[in-house]
This record gives structure tokens, C-alpha cells and sequence, in this order.
């Protein structure tokens, strides 16, 4: 790192764009992939949704992916929904999140010049390529991709086709990224913020990557461990998570026993639960930027937002066995889960509380980066909300693995944080490559979005109260009780094939606006925080600023009264 | 480009970044040992028929024992090549960094030696859940000694150049190397009593 890189050598293609160091190139490798895997795993659903629709009727245009009946067959059904939750998840979303935002504007909102380890920042984006391929590999090896779920039980898991082997491998893969990204995330907050930027004056997105770097950081060897068991399991024939005297095809399994698959249970969702607040927290640091932004007034009760996320950040770690309670594992540690829970639910409130508040009494800027950011609030809130029946045992035994999960989950997840990440890409667009986001498109892109989006996940709380369980190849065609409602599937694959189609606009848009599009001034928004008040559009290459700032004031300080503009950067003294 | 705080401490965390990294990185192996220990503690803990106490009883606790001390052993020549840097004494460094290295490789005979008795007695991971869980948790901390002395080996040999050219940052890579090595063979503190003794 001595002063040879300051010479202004020209960079070969590959050091520039494939094997870069500069955390703006690896955010926007994340972003790519990310994006790309996000298509990919929708795909998938939308095959999903044909069969469940349509239960054992040919599939048209892509029938051929199942043979030369057209048929989607049950094993190829579980591979999918297996997959599917993999691709999201690990491939698509927290990607997304983590590594292509927090790694492109964590070091901009702070005044760095770059992550702290700049090496280390390129492995982790390698590492996640690498486990991407192989999740994809698993497709072509005999069985097919792993089809135990993307929670991976055993004892299903343990004796299901080599597809969960490569998962497992997979995982392992992806694991090390986060650490790899997480390590660097938090050293790069703690050590590079720009002076005068002290804990209080820095951005709410900032505050959301730190903790979700520390629940990246402490919740994924766990899993690891898991998974090393269960390779063991697989590879080596022990039976950590195989009971003693199991009978499988009508015949005991000849292993050792006496291993449980409550300890796998225990480990997954040890990780598992923090996860979802790796998806939501990051999203919700988005939305803080961009609402601050649009309604130019402060963020409202900053600071209890900052700490009602590092009190959700360490609350996530003790509630993971709410996954549980049909697990037989006992009233008295349900009574406990069931409280943390509860508890868990308050941060949550708070933040989404203090949101609202924040668009109290302003003249509110509708862009389309603004439409998804107020998008997330009210579709959050209904995924939290519908979260707390299931956080009580009591009505957790009707609800658990039927549809309403499902309705439950995606609402945090789908129209919660993607919608959440959208709103960060029509936001940081113009900084990332210069140009402006086309409005227009931007705005259909949001409407059709947001109808179709609530066509799918609507109805699932119907059937699921119904209950119609989540993994039922047929859609439930089986279920007597669920006649009723079934005539819902079609309305929900029709709803997702149309958000299939209105993400057309949105592809259209950020190729054509990158091409063609109006040029983006530096400070594109009017807004208050380094990245956009010190860079330029886009950042220096490797350096991002010009003159590292210096930083006097926090980070919403809109309409100050007394101000000649109504917004006051962070650096101007 | 120059990351700040690479060599130099930052004021207010009193740190520089390989440093808070490193620790970072043992917060989360502690996160990653912690889940295997809380599986042995589980599984043992629905051991109904005994294969716990009735597989540890095989185990050689003298070769433990032995293995414990030369690992101890281990950690304190390590940090005398940290010391005997910061004194500038680069012979001292060189000679008590070999030791280190030395030391981890008698450990590796010893458990392999070890290994090979159980597995002539017949003795596999899938003999019982005990000793699936021995050799899980001895194997994945073999691979944490095998990438130490990996990493000890490139700082004694082919990364020595930069004890000359940039000597207040090969001392902090040798630090942060020892907080690992410190880290690997607290692990084995653990291990020790866990598998060999209970």
C-alpha cells in the first residue's frame, strides 16, 4: 500500500473491473450478481406457482425443463422451493444489502477512502461467487438440487440425493464470505470515520450495517458448525442429528444413533433468527437515508432508532426457538421464547413508529425512490405484525408451516426489504454511475410492483388460516378443508407472473438510463451526508474524495431554521 | 491510496485495524467452537446408553497431557518472538518463532499417532456419537493448528524481507499472529478436559 498507487497507473481491465480492490467496484460486482440471482430465484417461484396453480397440467413455453411430460413432479417441487429460499436469502438478498450497499456507501458515508481491508474485501465477493456456482451445480448432479428445504431438517436431510451434500458445500462457501465481509464491515466503521464523525452524528445506515456486521459476524459459525456435522453425517456415516433405531423405506438405518435432529433444529435457527434482522436492518438504514431525504426535516427520534437497533441486534440472539414450539421441546422453554419475542417486537415498533412520525407535518418529495421507501413502511408493518401470532405458542400450533408463515415472512422480506432495496437503488443510482434514473419508469415500476406484489402475499394469510401447509406439491388440491379456498392459487401465480413482467420497466430503465440517461449533478438530491456532499458522481476511483472531509454536525440537519438552504451538509463547518 | 490506521494506532479505539480485525475474527471462531461444545452438551446430555463415558475411557490421556504442554509451550515461545521483536533482536525472533513452529509439528505426530491407534482398534467417527464428536472437534482444531503454521511459516521464511523493509508492521502481523495461536491453543485448554477427562 505505499505510494505507487498514487502514480495514476492505468489499470489493466481485469485488476480494474474483475479482480478489483476499490470497495466501489466489488459493491457493484455484489450488486450484479446479486441482482441476477434475485431474477434467477424468482424464476424459479414463478415455475413453483404454474404447479400450484395448475397441479400436474404440462407447463407451457417451459415444460421441457421437466421431461417430455411438461409435468413439474414432486421431487423437482421440493428442489425448487429449496432453492428457491437458498438463492434469496444467501444469494440474493443479504448480498444485495450487505455486501453491494454496505460495501459501496459505507465507506462514502463515513469520509473513507476505502474498506479497511481492501484484499480481504475482493475474497469475500470471490468466495460468495464461488458458492454461488456451486448452489448452481447442484442442479446437474444426480437428484437433483437439494430438496430438503432451504432449512435443511434432518434426519430428511441427512439421507436425502448428493444435491444437499453440494448445498452443504455451498453454504460453507458463503459462510466464509460473510465473515470475510462482516470482519471488514465493522473494523471499517470503528477505525476509518472521518474525523469529527462521532457514533451520534453518523448516518442511520451506517448504525444498521454495523449491527447487522456483528449479527453477520456471531450468528454464522454456528451454522457452520452445523453444517460440518451434517457433512459428517453425510460423508463420514456418524449420526449427530440420526436417532437411534430410525426406519427409513421399512428398515432400520444402520448407523450408530443417538443423535438428534432437535440439535440441528437448534443450531439452523441459532443462526436463522438474526439472520432476519440481516434482512430487514440494513433496509430499514435505506429507508432512514432516503425518507430523511424526501421529507427534508430530520429523521425523528435518531437516536432512539440507533438504539433500538442495537437492542434488536442483540435480542435477535435469544429468540431463535419460536421456530420451535412444535418441536415438543417443552412449555417452559416455549413460555421463555414466547417473551423474548414478544420483547423483540418492541425495537421493531419503535423504528416503523419513529418513521412515521418523521413524515409528520412535511412537504414530501414523490420520486420513485421515495414511493419505495414509503412502500416498505406499511407493508413491514403488516409483516410484523402478522409475526406476533406466531411468536405465541398457543396460536403457533395452528398457524406453524401453513401458508400464513409463508404470507408472513415474504411481507417482511419481499415488499418489506427488496421494495426497501429498490428505493436504495433509484437513491444511490445517480452516485454509483453518474446518470439519473428515468422517473417516469420509476414510478410504473413501483405502482405495478406494489399491486402485484399484494396479490401474492395477501391471500396466503387466508389459506393459511385455512390450513393449507406451506409445502404441498399440489397447492393443497389434497386438503378437504381447503376447497374453499383454492380458487386463490390462481389468483396468486397470475399476480406472480405479472411482477414477473412490470420488472420489465425497471431492467429497461437501468440500461437505457446508464446508456442515455441525464446527467447526475454530485449532490443529485440536496442531501446532507459526505457521500453525496464531498464526492463526486461517481466516487474517485480507489479514493472516493478529493480532499478527505471533515465532519461538524449530524447527519439529517434539513430545514435548519436560520439556514440559507434547506439543507446543511455534514462537512460544512 | 493509504488506508489510515494500517500500521499506526487510531487514538480514540487505541487499535490499528489488522488488530480489532483479528479479534473480530476469534469473536466468531469463539461463536463457531461455542456451537460444537454446545452439541457435545447436548448430545451428551440425551446419552442414554453411556457411549460418552464408556468412549472417552479409551482415550490416551497421557499423550493428551503431553500434547497439552507442548501446546502451552508453544503459545509462550510465540510470544517471546513477539517480545524479542519489539527488542529488535531478530536471531531471538527467528529462533523462538522455529520453536513455535516445531512445537505445533510435534503436536501434529502426537495426534497423529493417536489417530492411527483408534483407527487400528477399529475406532471411526461412526463407531458412537463420542467419537464422532471427537473427531470432529480434534480434526476442525488440527486445521486451525495446520493454517497457523502456514501462516508461521510464511513470516519465518518468505515473509522475513519485511522485518527490514517495513519493521513496525511485520511486528503487528506477528502480534496478530499470536493472538490466533493464543486462540488455538486456549481451544485446546478446552478440548482437553472435555473429550479426554469427563
Amino acid at each position: 500500500m505505499s505510494g505507487h498507487t498514487e502514480t495514476h497507473q492505468e489499470e489493466s481491465f481485469w485488476r480494474k473491473y474483475i479482480f478489483s480492490i476499490d470497495h466501489k467496484i466489488i459493491g457493484l460486482q455484489y450488486g450484479l450478481t446479486a441482482l441476477v440471482f434475485l431474477f434467477f430465484g424468482f424464476c424459479l417461484m414463478m415455475m413453483m406457482r404454474w404447479q400450484l396453480a395448475y397441479p400436474e397440467q404440462p407447463m407451457p413455453w417451459f415444460g421441457w425443463l421437466f421431461g417430455e411430460s411438461g409435468i413439474m413432479l414432486p421431487e423437482m417441487y421440493n428442489s425448487l422451493g429449496a432453492m428457491h429460499g437458498t438463492i434469496m436469502i444467501f444469494l440474493g438478498v443479504v448480498p444485495l444489502a450487505v455486501g453491494a450497499f454496505g460495501n459501496y456507501f459505507v465507506p462514502l458515508q463515513i469520509g473513507a477512502p476505502d474498506m479497511a481491508f481492501p484484499k480481504l474485501n475482493m475474497a469475500s465477493y470471490w468466495c460468495y461467487f464461488a458458492g454461488g456456482i456451486v448452489m448452481m451445480v447442484g442442479f446437474f448432479v444426480p437428484g437433483g438440487a437439494a430438496n430438503s428445504g432451504w432449512t435443511s431438517y434432518p434426519p430428511l436431510a441427512d439421507i436425502a440425493t448428493t444435491g444437499q451434500t453440494v448445498w452443504l458445500f455451498g453454504m460453507v462457501l458463503l459462510i466464509t464470505s460473510s465473515l470475510l465481509g462482516s470482519i471488514n464491515t465493522i473494523t471499517t466503521i470503528i477505525q476509518l470515520r472521518a474525523k469529527g464523525l462521532t457514533w451520534m452524528r453518523l448516518p442511520f445506515f451506517v448504525w444498521a450495517q454495523l449491527v447487522t456486521g456483528f449479527l453477520l459476524l456471531l450468528a454464522f459459525p454456528p451454522l457452520e458448525a452445523a453444517g460440518v456435522l451434517q457433512l459428517m453425517d453425510r460423508l463420514l456415516g456418524t449420526s449427530f442429528f440420526l436417532p437411534s433405531g430410525l426406519v427409513v423405506s421399512g428398515e432400520i438405518l444402520n448407523v450408530s444413533g443417538g443423535g438428534s435432529p432437535l440439535l440441528w433444529q437448534h443450531m439452523f435457527w441459532f443462526l436463522a433468527h438474526p439472520e432476519v434482522y440481516v434482512l430487514i436492518l440494513p433496509a430499514m438504514g435505506i429507508v432512514a437515508e432516503v425518507l430523511a431525504n424526501n421529507t427534508r426535516k430530520p429523521l425523528w427520534g435518531y437516536k432512539s432508532i440507533v438504539y433500538a437497533s442495537t437492542f434488536l441486534g442483540f435480542m435477535s440472539f435469544i429468540v431463535w426457538a419460536h421456530h420451535m414450539f412444535m418441536t415438543g421441546m417443552g412449555a417452559t422453554i416455549s413460555a421463555f421464547f414466547q417473551t423474548t419475542t414478544m420483547i423483540i417486537s418492541v425495537p421493531s415498533v419503535v423504528i416503523l413508529t419513529a418513521m412515521f412520525i418523521s413524515l409528520w407535518g412535511a412537504s414530501i418529495r414523490y420520486n420513485s425512490a421515495m414511493l419505495f421507501a414509503l412502500g416498505f413502511l406499511p407493508m413491514f408493518g403488516i409483516g410484523g405484525l402478522t409475526g406476533l401470532p406466531l411468536g405465541i405458542a398457543a396460536s403457533d400450533i395452528h398457524l406453524h408451516d401453513t401458508y400464513y408463515v409463508i404470507g408472513h415472512f415474504h411481507y417482511v422480506v419481499a415488499p418489506g426489504t427488496i421494495f426497501a432495496l429498490f428505493a436504495g437503488i433509484y437513491y444511490w443510482f445517480p452516485k454509483m454511475t453518474g446518470k439519473v434514473l428515468n422517473e417516469t419508469l420509476g414510478k410504473i415500476h413501483f405502482w405495478l410492483s406494489m399491486i402485484f406484489i399484494n396479490g401474492i402475499f395477501m391471500p396466503m394469510f387466508v389459506q393459511g388460516l385455512a390450513g393449507i401447509s406451506r409445502r404441498l406439491w399440489d397447492g393443497g388440491a389434497s386438503y378437504a378443508h381447503a376447497t374453499e379456498t383454492l380458487w386463490l392459487n390462481e389468483v396468486m401465480s397470475a399476480s406472480a407472473w405479472l411482477l414477473g413482467l412490470a420488472q420489465i420497466p425497471f431492467i429497461y430503465n437501468l440500461i437505457k438510463s446508464m446508456k442515455s440517461g441525464e446527467k447526475a449533478e454530485s449532490n443529485h438530491w440536496q442531501a446532507t451526508t459526505l457521500e453525496w456532499t464531498d464526492a463526486p458522481s461517481p466516487p474517485l476511483p480507489h479514493r472516493n474524495f478529493e480532499i478527505i472531509p471533515e465532519v461538524y454536525r449530524g447527519p439529517y440537519e434539513y430545514s435548519v431554521p436560520s439556514a440559507d438552504k434547506d439543507f446543511t451538509p455534514q462537512s460544512e463547518a | 491510496m493509504e488506508i489510515p490506521y494500517n500500521v499506526e494506532e487510531r487514538q480514540d479505539t487505541g487499535m490499528f485495524n489488522a488488530k480489532l480485525g483479528i479479534w473480530l475474527f476469534l469473536a466468531s471462531e469463539v461463536m463457531l467452537f461455542g456451537g460444537l461444545f454446545s452439541a457435545y452438551v447436548f448430545l451428551r446430555m440425551g446419552d442414554v446408553t453411556g457411549t460418552f463415558i464408556s468412549g472417552s475411557s479409551e482415550l490416551n490421556v497421557p499423550l493428551a497431557t503431553l500434547n497439552t504442554l507442548v501446546l502451552i509451550s508453544s503459545s509462550v515461545t510465540m510470544i517471546m518472538s513477539w517480545v524479542s521483536l519489539k527488542l529488535g533482536e531478530q536471531k531471538k525472533f527467528k529462533q523462538y518463532l522455529g520453536s513455535t513452529l516445531f512445537l505445533a509439528t510435534v503436536f501434529l505426530v502426537v495426534k497423529y499417532f493417536e489417530y492411527t491407534a483408534k483407527f487400528h482398534h477399529g475406532i471411526f467417527p461412526d463407531t458412537s456419537t463420542f467419537f464422532a464428536i471427537y473427531f470432529t472437534m480434534t480434526g476442525l482444531h488440527m486445521i486451525h493448528i495446520i493454517g497457523g503454521m502456514v501462516v508461521i511459516f510464511y513470516f519465518l521464511v518468505p515473509g522475513s524481507s519485511m522485518m527490514n523493509t517495513e519493521s513496525v508492521r511485520f511486528t503487528n502481523r506477528i502480534e496478530i499472529v499470536g493472538l490466533y495461536w493464543h486462540f488455538v491453543d486456549l481451544v485446546w485448554i478446552f478440548l482437553f478436559p472435555v473429550l479426554y477427562l469427563l
